[in-house]
């Protein structure tokens, strides 16, 4: 019997007066009852509509009813068919414009908590069961991928299963991307990444640290030491400032070196190494999901007042549902319509206000959302000592750089096939946000999938 | 894991370690830096590639200890290994045309000026070397220089070598004299970059420095590294680390540097506690 509630069963959070204070994660997971219970809210639909807002398929209604009937294990297989990070995606997917929204539930009510069953699924294995793999016989072909992020992770993923040799070639010193840099650990744990990393090790993936390519390797030097083909998932990870006045002070961060510091270099943590500004009043210019992250950790790190600085109204925010509501939970002050102008300094250099004027939504523009406009005379001043700017980000320029033949468009993001992820230059695969600019995560999973069947295809089209 | 083949003390602050990383050392030149952690909990930081060996897989980084990260590094012993070292990272230094150099090092600035020097040296153009120390018994890399300088000219503060004055004033009186270069070469303290490029600046002598703005990635992700030249926002890390010094804003990089004072301090005093703890029990 379906359950008819209108309404997902209620995720068990940490409350927000506790959660603003610490790094742990908020949302804290369905028991078995509560995923069982939830689960019977599907109505598993002939038509599936969900199937069709997830960007990888994943078949919802069959690992759902799986969950319904307590065959948990089952439905973390099913899930694996398709997604190979579930346990990162049930808990960071935009869901609400996704598969959640096409869910017929959510005509009257509230749709099924497809999101929170997919990361239930996950941890359960993670917990409960230890992963085997198939022994697969080798190729003898070795292929190269350029950045651990979500793409580069998938496509490595699914090519050792194929027989490959898979070397993946990160910049930092620690395998994940955004997944490790950019993502907090209170909304992503960095232990449940460390673990699907280590299930590829496991596989036999070899993942080479410190290497920045197109300065230690260029992709041809690549090809030169055996590689019959390469994957660049290497993301968007230049940061873009405002060129206002004022942007070079002491107390302004981009949000990249910002989370970096707190999440990479671990400066939330009293005694490391790494330092990071603990501001007083700070504000965060953005409004996705990296100004949200960049405002909670810095309420996290102790500040009075943080305030999100977006020049357009909250319709048009791009952030998740979720994050957006948990920032207001946790007392993150919301300044919409708002712009800066300029970033005031005291005589030491250090921030001490920052302009703004008031915008108001005109007509709307090439992205279809409404173009905001100064209000004349509406200037005023905001009380901070910090400023983080999180405006967006683009693809770094170090590899198209040192890759003429690699053709790219006028925003540097590398341009491949949509379905096969196919570059301008011969063997050369590409995919991710290095693709599309910042995107999400499912995204440029589906993206390193399409492109590991494809480098298969090529290379065998070669033999 | 990176380990270290050689290593020595070069003076009681400054050391040279000579580390095994075949991948660096393949593409490094003079100009580039690498970033290291010592070990899994440390900093990522900055350093200049000093020297390498194709052959050999190494790379030779000179630093001196003067926090918490640094004073770590300088107990490490031949032997031992660093967690991580990625590199070559910055553009590498260009002297298409030159004829005739001043290669300038302020005390440390000295080993981040020794590989350009001898990248001259080999090109055949002529060098005149200027390194300045605050009293001889800190004087570095002095036979190193000699061997790749034309003339090597080297300073004290107190005057306690024999020659007394900073780097910058015996540029000033050398160009008096009528010396003429193509380009200065100027690495040291942002305070001594910046007044040698005010002796050059009237002689119109193109004046090149290095810049060391507090990193994180090293590779154009965090920004950092910004530092503002002719007025434009550049990324140390990807855009130089050399620039041309009469762009440079000075007071800008020296306030940048200065950001994290307070929790250098304590991590130092950290690193103290720790120490004495192992030695006292
Ligand atoms: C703070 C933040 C929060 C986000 N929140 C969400 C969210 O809630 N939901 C969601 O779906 N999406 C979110 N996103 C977006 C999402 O994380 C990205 O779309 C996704 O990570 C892109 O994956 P990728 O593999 O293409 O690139 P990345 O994850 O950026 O990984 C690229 C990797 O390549 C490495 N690399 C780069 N250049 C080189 C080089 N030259 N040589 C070697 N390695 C290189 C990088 O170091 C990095 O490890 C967020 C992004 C940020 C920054
Ligand atoms: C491109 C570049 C090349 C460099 N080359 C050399 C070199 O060859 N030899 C050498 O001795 N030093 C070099 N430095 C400086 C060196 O990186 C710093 O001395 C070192 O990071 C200090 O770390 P610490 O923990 O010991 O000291 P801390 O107590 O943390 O800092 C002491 C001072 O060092 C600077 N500093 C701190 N952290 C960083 C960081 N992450 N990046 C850059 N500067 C920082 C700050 O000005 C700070 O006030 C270079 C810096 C750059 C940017
Ligand atoms: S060090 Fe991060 S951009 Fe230069």
């Amino acid at each position: 019997m379906a359950n008819m509630s209108l309404k997902k069963v209620p995720i068990p959070e940490q409350d927000p007066k506790v959660r603003s204070k610490n790094f742990d994660e908020v949302a804290l997971g369905y028991t078995e009852e509560m995923a069982v219970e939830e689960a019977k809210r599907c109505l598993n639909c002939k038509h599936k509509p969900c199937v069709s807002g997830c960007p990888v398929n994943v078949q919802i209604p069959e690992f759902i009813s799986l969950i319904a009937d307590g065959r948990f294990e089952e439905a973390y297989e099913k899930i694996i068919e398709t997604n190979s990070l579930p346990a990162v995606c049930g808990r960071v997917c935009p869901q609400e414009t996704q598969c959640e929204e096409k869910c017929v539930r959510g005509i009257k009510g509230e749709p099924v908590g497809i999101g929170r069953l997919e990361r239930f699924a996950a941890d359960w294995a993670m917990s409960n069961t230890k992963r085997t793999y198939k022994k697969v016989s080798k190729n003898g072909k070795k292929v190269a991928i350029v950045g651990s992020g979500p793409a580069g992770l998938s496509c490595a993923g699914d090519l050792i299963k194929m027989g490959y040799d898979v070397t993946i070639f990160e910049a930092f010193h620690l395998a994940g991307g955004v997944l490790v840099y950019g993502i907090p650990e209170f909304r992503l744990p960095k232990s449940l990444v460390q673990k699907e990393i280590e299930t590829l090790l496991e596989q036999g993936v070899e993942i080479k640290t410190n290497m920045v390519i197109g300065k230690v390797l260029t992709i041809d030097e690549i090809f030169e030491e055996g590689y019959s083909a390469v994957f660049i998932g290497s993301g968007a990870g230049l940061p873009s400032f405002m060129h206002i006045p004022g942007e070079n002070l002491n107390g302004v961060y981009s949000a990249n070196e910002f989370l970096t510091r707190i999440n990479l270099m671990k400066a939330y943590k009293e005694d490391a190494e790494t330092p990071v500004m603990r501001g007083r009043s700070v504000a965060v210019i953005g409004g996705g999901n990296v100004a949200m992250d960049a405002a909670r950790c810095a309420l996290r790190l102790g500040a009075d007042n943080v305030y999100i600085v977006y020049r357009r109204s909250e319709a048009e925010m791009p952030a998740r549902l979720e994050e957006i509501h948990h920032a207001k939970e946790e007392g993150i002050i919301f300044k919409l319509l708002t712009n800066p102008t300029k970033i005031l300094g005291d005589d030491k250099g250090w921030v001490k206000g920052m302009e703004c004027v008031e915008m108001e939504l005109g007509e709307p523009d090439a992205s279809g959302r409404r173009r905001p406009i100064a209000k004349s005379g509406s200037e005023h001043v905001v009380d901070v000592d910090t400023v983080i700017i999180a405006i967006g980000t683009s693809p770094n320029p170090l590899i198209r750089s040192t890759t003429p033949d690699l053709a790219t468009n006028k925003w540097g993001c590398i341009i491949a096939d949509e379905q096969t992820g196919r570059t301008s230059k011969e063997g050369v695969f590409a995919g991710g946000d290095a693709v599309t600019g910042s995107a999400t995560v499912i995204l440029a999973m589906g993206a390193g999938k399409k492109a590991a069947k494809a480098i298969d295809e090529y290379i065998k089209s070669k033999n | 894991m990176y380990r270290i083949v050689r290593k020595e003390i070069l003076n009681p602050q400054v050391k040279l370690l000579e580390i095994e990383a075949p991948y660096v050392a393949r593409k490094a030149e003079p100009g580039q830096f690498i970033i290291l952690r010592v070990n899994k909990e440390g900093e990522r930081v900055p350093f200049t590639i000093a020297d390498f060996d194709r052959e050999k897989g190494t790379v030779t980084i000179i630093f001196q200890e003067v926090g918490a990260t640094t004073q770590l590094l300088g107990q490490l012993n031949e032997g031992d290994e660093v967690e991580d070292f990625c590199g070559p990272l910055g553009v590498a230094s260009h002297f298409e045309g030159v004829k005739k150099a001043a290669v300038i090092g302020g005390g440390l600035g000295t080993a981040i000026a020794y590989p350009q020097a001898k990248k001259l040296h080999s090109m055949g153009v002529s060098v005149d070397a200027i390194t300045g120390f605050r009293n001889k018994d800190l004087i570095i890399l002095e036979k190193e220089m000699a061997a790749v300088s034309d003339r090597l000219i080297i300073t004290t503060d107190d005057g306690s070598n024999g020659t007394k004055g900073f780097v910058s004033d015996i540029l000033k009186k050398l160009l008096v004299e009528g010396a003429n270069y193509d380009v200065v070469i100027a690495i040291g303290p942002p305070i001594m970059m910046k007044v040698v490029c005010d002796v050059t600046r009237p002689y119109g002598i193109k004046t090149i420095v290095s810049l060391n703005p507090i990193m994180v990635d090293g590779t154009g992700m965090c920004g950092g590294c910004r530092v503002t030249v002719g007025g434009q926002i550049k990324f140390a890390c990807v855009d130089g680390p050399d620039f041309d010094g009469h762009e440079v804003d000075f007071t800008e990089l020296m306030r940048r540097l200065s950001m994290y004072k307070d929790s250098e301090k304590a991590s130092v005093e950290r690193h103290k506690c720790r120490l004495e703890g192992v030695v006292n029990g």
